[in-house]
């Protein structure tokens, strides 16, 4: 275990390097990238983007650049050329937004998956099942922006059954907060719920024809002793790992969309200003953030998995 | 060779009749099996893949649970009907009544969850034991099937295993409500030669310890030299011959059983150049025959044949000795004798040892 | 058993219909026949096969339409025109900047799904929006299916340190959250377009987003590629062929490459409509296709803008992309079933 852990370190540390490595020399090498020609303004003199260029030190080498700039990551200096304010006080302020997102949606969409994969397997090949696929498939097929901003409208503004966007802190009022945050939960999970439950339904097909099954149902175990003890939890071995995965992938830059539609204001919101502006100290910044928690998720996930699943064991 | 004790058979089988539909039309797995087996006894039910043999074992359990699956016939196991039993009712008999081992051990054990659970699982669903002594009926259930430091071992996942222990706890977990009925599929097919011969003897040990009616399905005759007290040889999906040991093995009345017992290895006979097989290949299910199911593949085919041969003794003075063959016995005798040098059949020795 | 007489008999007589069972069992249909078969049987899959073929012909006619009945190009706007609907004058869009809604055949098909905020006929840009989208998200599955079972298939065959680099490199790219790098170069290739040596692509080309998607997908299909290889490589008659001294080329072409054929066509199919929808969400970046060239996801990511005030300018192209994405996804879904039925492919945004 404690080896384990020692790997998974170095690897981040590696994938960490590798990722902010190539963020900061793809901004560096592309064209209309000088970040000193569009932070001098409109109608700049030589001059000036010689001294923005001077101040900024992107005049030094691009290698000194680029441990200047991963020093001060370190040591959490790293601050805007647009904006000047400070990288990591911003992603500290959006994480508990995007925390909030991306928590609420992932305990929504498996819950959801749950009943709907486990539901489409009992019913296989009937009406139910049917009807499930489609909707889960409808699902998976909606570009979350879009479906969100239709709720945002219709649910949120016209019905006004939920508020129309904003955030409420959780230590201010759970209730509220929950209440902010139906619409994104849900805008969110559609995509995953169809995924999931699809996965899941073809999971327990496979699992409910295992011989260990027909074995539970020749010990005389009662259905629904066989579809919980033996059927779902062989089944949602797969579905943990996936679920562990993805929660990584969407506060890792999966929120991104959803938060800038329902203007949640989270870090991928965050990120998404900064990369349309093609501000590189909170790209990198946001960038780092991303790998560092599918990276961690993923060694997770692998701890848990080899919990769930005895025949594994870490490596 | 034990005598099958007498008395009343536990669980009768009577014109048991299986079919799916399917795509390309119905399927008649089982067509008309009848079977009995009384306390202590062992049956063989033999037979090549597709014979319906496991089908058989299974729908008796009612786990055909296919919902193309159409039955007739009945199956009584002490008075009660099993045949369309609900889902209640089977529940009460399996594992308790009647318990079953299944082929392969390395997928018939649940892979996440410990054997002692899977033990104590199936006993407190019969029995209202508290969870200290379902366990520690489960460590003697280990005990008793062989496997060695079985307290130690009870928290071991199955995959801790190697096949033939697997196997055992197999058996311990079918044991562990002292069932009436054992019913074993294949009991030994996947396991090393040297593990089936220990598997087999094991479980004779317990019958004669419990006194459990056992079945045994299998597909090779050699496994139930041994240890059955009577056989039902089946070819596609019907019984072809049954009777005892002996008489299937000294006097055997069905051409597919002189062919299978033509296909057993021996040691204790000269060695054939090659050891023959039957030609041909058994019918598929959706498309036999007229008649006799083997007719296409039996060298002694008549015109007769195309009508179904009856399940009946013919053998005089062997009431139980049933075959499905319009050859006279003497007939058999002869053709029999003809390939005597290639299926290895004898006449039965004057005296056998008891 | 040849000097067994009874042996004639059972091969001449009743017995050949045990050979012809012998026969058909060994001549079954092979897995491309059967796989059709099995897709035939399957109406729902077909049915939105035939849909998504329907939604590429009618935007592939955008011109025609364009031409003869809409009278107006895909980026031309009409802020300060009017259309007579029913005899009357009417803005194209209004003093309060809300454009027309939609229209039908009230004006002769102009306009027949509206204006957007620049006075452009939607359904025009709808059309045209179209053949960007479906011509970005083919051409992009097509390179990142080509990318990947090169990647897949040189790492899973020739193992060793090839494959480590590979397999590093897709990790890294794994790794790396797909909106903010695909966002990222769109926005950064968009202002000065690419220059590669003597190839130029200016920064309004379709090429910039293809090429971003194509490249994004690339470790989600090539993974699954190289262990799909490396387990194919221990097959049995994969070592048959070796031991019949097969090169490695020949093992490759001809006993590798034809079984990854239903992975590729699956991947391939779920590809496309993840590509559509990549490109949509980029569009909503700013990263993706360049206003006022059409896409469906430039015309949603306006319409989302305007969604409190013209929500169909968001409804139409939206509902025309899910159609186009549920469309290749229900039929992915159906060929998965026939090809492959227990094939556990995984593609996702």
């Amino acid at each position: 275990m404690g080896r384990f852990i020692a790997r998974r370190l170095v690897q981040m540390l590696f994938v960490l390097f590798a990722v902010s490595v190539l963020t900061f020399f793809i901004f560096n090498v592309i064209p209309n990238g000088d970040p000193a020609v569009r932070m001098a303004g409109k109608q700049p003199t030589e001059p000036q983007i010689e001294a923005i260029r001077k101040e900024w030190g992107f005049d030094d080498n691009i290698f000194v650049q680029y441990a200047t700039t991963m020093k001060k990551v370190v040591t959490g200096d790293l601050i805007s050329y647009f904006t000047q304010l400070p990288v990591g006080e911003e992603i500290k302020k959006g994480l508990p937004r995007t925390l909030s997102l991306a928590f609420g949606a992932a305990v929504l969409w498996m819950f959801v998956a749950i009943c709907f994969g486990l539901y489409s397997a009992i019913k296989a090949g009937r009406f139910a099942d049917r009807f499930l696929t489609i909707i889960s498939l409808i699902g998976i097929s909606m570009p979350v922006f879009w479906i969100g901003a239709l709720m945002n409208h219709y649910l949120g503004f016209k019905l006004g059954w939920f508020p129309n966007g904003g955030y409420v802190e959780f230590t201010d009022d759970p209730l509220d907060w929950a209440y902010h945050l139906i619409l994104p939960w849900t805008a969110l999970a559609i995509l995953f719920i169809g995924f999931y439950s699809r996965v899941l339904r073809s999971n327990v097909l496979d699992t409910i024809n295992e011989d260990f099954v027909r074995t539970a149902r020749a010990k005389g175990l009662g259905e629904r002793q066989i579809m919980v003890k033996h059927v779902l939890r062989n089944s949602m071995i797969p579905i943990v790992t996936l679920w562990g995965l993805d929660f990584g992938a969407v506060v890792g830059g999966g929120a991104i969309l959803t938060e800038t539609v329902f203007d949640l204001q989270g870090v991928g919101q965050y990120a998404a200003e900064a990369v349309g502006q093609l501000d590189v100290p909170p790209v990198l910044a946001t960038t780092m953030f991303a790998a560092f928690f599918i990276v961690l998720l993923n060694a997770i996930v692998d701890i848990v998995y080899a919990y769930l699943d005895p025949r594994i064991r870490l490596q | 060779m034990s005598t099958p004790p007498s008395g009343e058979p536990l669980l009768t089988v009577d014109d048991l009749q299986v079919s799916f539909a399917t795509e390309e039309g119905v399927v008649h797995a089982v067509e008309g099996v009848s079977l009995s087996v009384g306390a202590g006894e062992i049956v063989a039910i033999v037979g090549e893949s597709g014979s319906g043999k496991s089908v058989t074992a299974m729908t008796v359990m009612g786990l055909t649970r296919s919902p193309n699956a159409h039955f007739e016939g009945t199956a009584h196991y002490k008075g009660t009907e099993l045949i369309g039993a609900s889902e209640d009712q089977l529940r009460r008999v399996r594992g308790a009544e009647i318990a079953m081992i299944f082929q392969d051990p390395m997928t018939s054990l649940n892979p996440v969850m410990k054997i002692g659970d899977q033990i104590v699982e199936q006993i407190q669903e019969h029995e209202a034991l508290p969870d200290q002594q379902a366990r520690e009926r489960a460590v003697e259930l280990l005990e008793k099937v062989g496997i060695p430091r079985a307290r130690e071992r009870v928290t071991n996942y199955p995959f801790e295993f190697s096949g033939g222990m697997r196997q055992r706890v197999m058996i311990a977990l079918a044991l562990s409500c002292n069932p009436s009925v054992l019913i074993a599929d294949e009991p030994t097919t996947a396991l090393d030669v040297t593990i089936q011969a220990q598997i087999l003897q094991r479980m004779r040990e317990l019958r004669d310890e419990t006194g459990a009616a056992i079945i045994l399905v299998t597909h090779d005759l050699g496994v139930v030299a041994d240890i059955a007290d009577r056989i039902a040889v089946m070819y596609s999906g019907r019984i072809v011959e049954e009777g005892t040991l002996d008489e299937i093995f000294y006097d055997p009345q069905h051409p597919y059983t002189w062919g299978l017992l033509g296909s057993i290895a021996r040691v204790d006979r000269p060695r054939p150049e090659r050891l023959p097989a039957i030609p041909g290949m058994p019918p598929s299910l959706s498309d036999r025959p007229e008649g006799c199911h083997f007719r296409p593949r039996c060298p002694h085919e008549f015109s007769k044949c195309a009508e179904v041969p009856p399940l009946e003794a013919r053998v005089e003075g062997s009431p139980a000795h049933r075959d499905r063959c319009w050859l006279t016995p003497d007939e058999k005798r002869e053709k029999r004798e003809v390939e005597t040098g290639q299926i290895g059949l004898e006449h039965k020795p004057a005296a056998e040892p008891a | 058993m040849a000097t067994e007489p009874a042996t004639e008999t059972t091969l001449q007589g009743p017995a050949a219909w045990g050979e012809q069972a012998e026969k058909e069992r060994v001549h079954g249909l092979g897995p491309w026949r059967l796989g059709l078969r099995r897709l035939r049987r399957n109406k729902v899959a077909l049915l939105f096969g035939f849909l998504f073929i329907l939604l590429v012909l009618v935007c592939a006619a955008a011109p025609l339409w364009a031409d003869n009945i809409a009278k107006t190009g895909p980026t031309d706007g009409h802020l300060s025109d009017t259309i007579t609907v029913n005899g009357e004058q009417k803005n194209v869009v209004g003093l309060d900047g809300v454009p027309i809604g939609p229209q039908y055949w009230k004006a002769d098909g102009k306009f027949f799904l509206g204006a957007d905020g620049n006075g452009r006929d939607i359904m025009v840009r709808l059309l045209y929006g179209g053949r960007n989208s479906l011509f970005i998200g083919v051409t992009a599955a097509l390179m990142t299916a080509i990318l990947s079972l090169l990647l897949g298939v040189v790492a899973g065959f020739f193992r060793g340190a090839t494959d480590a680099v590979i397999r590093t490199v897709l990790d890294i790219m794994w790794s790396f959250p797909v909106i903010i790098l695909g966002t990222a170069l769109g926005v950064a290739l968009a202002l000065g377009g690419l220059k590669i040596g003597p190839l130029e692509i200016p920064g309004d080309s379709l090429a910039i987003p293809i090429f971003i998607i194509g490249l994004v997908y690339v470790p989600y299909m090539a993974r699954p590629i190289r262990g799909q290889v490396l387990s194919l490589r221990e097959k049995e008659f994969v070592e048959a062929a070796r031991a019949q001294g097969a090169g490695p080329f020949r093992i490759m072409f001809s006993e590798v490459l034809p079984n990854l054929a239903s992975t590729m066509i699956v991947f391939f199919t779920l590809l496309i409509a993840n590509a559509v929808l990549l490109e949509a969400a980029l569009s909503f970046l700013g990263a993706g296709v360049r206003p006022p060239n059409p896409s469906w996801g430039t015309m949603i990511d306006d319409g989302v803008e305007r969604v409190a005030t013209a929500p169909h300018l968001a409804v139409v192209p939206g509902v025309m992309l899910v159609l186009t994405v549920l469309s290749l996804n229900v039929f992915g879904d159906g060929v998965r079933d026939a090809l492959d039925p227990r094939a556990k492919v995984r593609v996702e945004l």
